[in-house]
């Protein structure tokens, strides 16, 4: 490996600068400090082709990461969902592919899977009273699990009438991104209007208040969890219709990714806050950093330390950020 | 040992606080505030929330440093940087929260950061929990030093905070609000400690919201009021004039219960609650405009018996009706429906989402009937919030303020603002003025007031005699699970609740609720 790969990303001063935009203007500051920093230091990264691809690698990151929003917003984890997605690909693509399902059944099969993996970790989590962090993590194993059962290992060819959502629309708009958009419509929407997403914030801000007020805590528990299942599902989807196969393989540790890019987006781990375009800027920021850091030739590895730096120092900008304004 | 020095002077003056000023950002907490500190004297410091008690003990601990003014420490001008500084100069705080540390011993705890060594370095147990002993003679606390501090109650861990401020030699003890968290029984018992003190030549700064402590306990009194000191009077001076200093105006009366004329139809009916071993056989009804009270010691089954009949917990036998409808079992938001709202106890752990705005606080428990279709009428949540904050007189600067901003007492009126806008007709208030400053209280009284008269009822918890005394129509006395008695009029007084609530229960003795009208249930 020559010294030319090994380089780490950035200068100094610009790290610095990095900080000092987020520091004030939160992850969005960061964001848009992080295009400038990788236009300078690129002259691929800022045309239009190369921003959708941006788009299109941030999709399945995001859309699980909505999913997670949920979840944390209850002051609850979601460990499970890179399984869940691998799970209901695989389901989509095992009913019409080998089964011949109908195509709209098999999605709607694949969908109604990941619901009921959500649903399942929100039982043992309101009922059965387990830690969110166990129960997704007993989910994360059972999820790849039987992805792997259903395929016998081995990856099972997508529908080609759903390669299209791993398409572009008009030869230059990535289905991928649309996807993207609509469904962080949809978590918005849950967030700020339903009951389901006022509960959220009232379960994550103070569990006994919320139960004490009325809030039927159990109930939405299993509501939230089962649409982390769903967006994972659909997030399966998109990534498989891609990669035109589900592999049983697939989305190995985008949970880590999806949690990263909520708490990037300013919601805390401990609940009660969270905002569905904090979320979008969250997983945009990974998706930036990584393209960004592809086109500089920065290896693999180095890529690993980098992301762990960002999500470092975006948190922590973002904890010193909300103690100044206190 | 480094205890107490025995032979200071009477009188002698310890500590003198001097013309100190204290800004913080938007607001001066301190305004030339003096304070004088004699030996064996306990001097309170008296004023309503937010008058600047918080800051100027924190100065003394070295939390803050003044802008302005001067700190004398038997005579001599001192800088308390640190709270070091503040353990060299012998002043110690025992402040709300302790600081223990759970897993470690009561001798752990008060040698903690300065455990006696034996030559090698290790830590001497023996010394140290033959010098702990002593400690714990002196301020009567009868455990053992190798207790882990975990199994002591509440008012133990205070007496081991004591016992390590004695065994930092401190001369000057401050005892922030030491009497809050405590039984009758168990303030006596601090008394009787805080008075050996005295004795011994102590100086203690004692804050306390509760008026007649002051004479029971105190010597002079220095009343804050807008982080200004405005009178240093006699602990004799009648409460009335106490008030009066401290919140800058007359209040004619502290408890203005306005009693309706005739109650109208019971709104809850409680029959043969239990729940072994919290509670058995409770049964009354709360009608229509009353306010009934509910009084006892600490742990006489009280809160269980609120919570249970708002179905927060379960219960084994009885029933609750609400408005004739049968309530089920463990189920609150049947209660809710049913017309009841629960303003807990712990107001931030129970009632509040601190970090949420107060338009949502307020609206948290109409969030269902404000759902159409799946989504949440929000402006009209909007419009139906700022409505009942103004009708409070919630003091914000707006509805997206986050409710841990907000004084007690505005917090207290966004939990029953809640309730209000849920459509509760019975409110339980569950110690509803703990930690609240006296206008405050005056201000939840008149809401009381204002509800009963518009037809709700109102059951009150609360372990402040004068307030429960002055404020109910009835009050109902609890002893160890059950209801000893009731008690309403000129029977009502501090010695007849005193004597139901400590008077042993026997079998034989079951309260009768014969005297409601109607009852079914003996």
């Amino acid at each position: 490996m020559s010294a030319e790969v090994l380089r780490a990303p950035g200068g100094g001063a610009l790290g610095q600068w990095f900080a000092r935009a987020v520091l004030r203007n939160g992850p969005l500051g960061g964001l848009i400090a992080l295009v400038v920093v990788m236009a300078v230091l690129s002259r691929d990264f800022l045309n239009g082709q190369n921003l959708l691809n941006v788009g299109v690698q941030a999709s399945v990151t995001a859309i699980l990461a909505f999913g997670v929003t949920f979840v944390i917003v209850s002051a609850g984890i979601d460990l499970s969902v890179g399984s869940v997605a691998a799970l209901s690909a695989t389901v989509v693509a095992w009913c019409a592919t080998k089964e011949g399902l109908p195509v709209w059944l098999s999605v709607l099969l694949g969908l109604a899977v990941g619901a009921a993996a959500g649903l399942v970790s929100g039982a043992l989590v309101a009922y059965g009273r387990l830690p969110a962090f166990i129960a997704t993590l007993a989910m994360l194993s059972v999820g790849r699990g039987l992805a792997l059962v259903i395929s016998g290992g081995s990856p099972i060819a997508f529908p080609s009438s759903l390669g299209g959502l791993g398409g572009t629309l008009g030869g230059w708009l990535p289905v991928p991104v649309l996807v993207l958009a609509a469904m962080g419509a949809v978590a918005a929407l849950i967030l700020a209007r339903t009951y389901t997403g006022r509960a959220m914030f009232a379960i994550g801000g103070n569990e006994e208040a919320a139960r004490l007020s009325g809030i039927d805590v159990r109930r939405r528990k299993l509501v939230i969890y089962a649409l982390s299942g769903l967006f994972a599902a659909v997030a399966g989807i998109v990534l498989a219709a891609r990669l035109t196969s589900a592999q049983p393989q697939a989305a190995v540790g985008y949970e880590l990714d999806a949690i990263a890019a909520v708490v990037i987006g300013g919601a805390s781990l401990s609940g009660g806050s969270g905002k569905a375009s904090g979320t979008l800027i969250g997983a945009l920021i990974l998706a930036v950093l990584r393209n960004g850091l592809n086109l500089l030739s920065v290896s693999a590895f180095w890529q690993q330390v980098a992301t762990g730096l960002v999500i470092a120092l975006a948190v922590l900008m973002d904890t010193l950020r909300r103690r100044s304004a206190r | 040992m480094t205890g107490v020095n025995d032979d200071v002077p009477e009188g002698r003056e310890l500590l003198r606080v001097e013309g100190v000023t204290k800004s913080f950002p938007g607001v001066r907490a301190l305004d030339g505030v003096s304070l004088r500190l004699r030996a064996g004297e306990v001097h309170v410091l008296l004023g309503e929330n937010g008058a600047g008690k918080s800051t100027l003990i924190k100065m003394l601990a070295g939390v803050h440093r003044p802008d302005a003014g001067r700190i004398l420490v038997a005579g001599r001008e001192v800088a308390v940087r640190s709270a070091q500084d503040a353990q060299r100069l012998g002043i110690a705080t025992i402040h709300q929260e302790f600081n223990l540390v759970p897993g470690l011993t009561v001798a752990e705890n008060i040698f903690l950061g300065r455990l006696p060594r034996t030559a090698l370095g290790l830590v001497d147990k023996r010394t140290m929990r033959a010098r702990a002993a002593e400690l714990l003679r002196r301020v009567g606390l009868n455990v053992s030093p190798a207790t882990p501090v975990a199994e002591l109650g509440i008012a133990r861990l205070q007496m081991v905070e004591i016992a390590k401020a004695l065994s930092l030699g401190a001369r000057v003890l401050i005892m922030d609000e030491p009497t809050a968290v405590l039984t009758s029984e168990e303030v006596s018992t601090l008394f009787g400690i805080v008075r050996e003190l005295r004795d011994s030549g102590v100086g203690i700064v004692f804050i306390t919201h509760h008026l007649e402590e002051i004479a029971a306990l105190g010597d002079r009194v220095t009343v804050l009021r807008d982080g200004r000191s405005v009178a240093e009077v006699p602990a004799g001076t009648d409460e009335d004039e106490l008030i009066r200093l401290m919140v800058g105006r007359d209040i004619a009366e502290q408890y203005p219960r306005e009693r309706s004329a005739a109650p109208g139809a019971p709104l809850l009916r409680v029959r043969g609650l239990t729940r072994e071993p919290a509670f058995r056989d409770v049964a009354f009804d709360v009608r229509a405009g009353e306010v009934v009270g509910l009084a006892g010691l600490v742990g006489a089954g009280r809160t269980e018996v609120a919570r249970a009949l708002f179905g927060v917990d379960r219960y084994d036998a009885g029933t609750v009706e609400a408005g004739g409808q049968p309530l089920a079992r463990g189920d609150v938001r049947a209660a809710m429906r049913a017309g009841l709202g629960l303003v807990p106890e712990d107001r931030k752990g129970q009632g509040l989402l601190l970090d949420a705005s107060l338009g949502d606080n307020l609206t948290l428990a109409r969030l269902e009937r404000d759902t159409r279709g799946g989504f949440v009428d929000r402006r009209g949540q909007r419009r139906e919030a700022a409505a009942v904050a103004e009708r409070l007189k919630v003091r914000m600067s707006g509805l997206e303020q986050s409710a841990r901003t907000l004084s007690g007492g505005n917090q207290q009126k966004i939990v029953i603002g809640k309730w209000l806008l849920a459509g509760a007709r019975l409110l339980i208030l569950d110690e509803p003025t703990r930690g609240i400053d006296v206008g405050a209280k005056v201000e939840i009284y008149r809401l009381v007031n204002e509800l009963t008269a518009a037809g709700h009822a109102v059951l009150m918890i609360s372990s402040d005699l004068p307030e429960v005394l002055g404020m109910s129509d009835r009050v109902l006395v609890m002893a160890q699970g059950r209801i000893a008695g009731e008690l309403a009029g000129e029977r009502a007084t501090q010695d007849a609740v005193m004597e139901l609530a400590l008077r042993p229960v026997n079998d034989g003795n079951t309260y009768e609720v014969s005297a409601m009208e109607g009852s079914d249930v003996g």
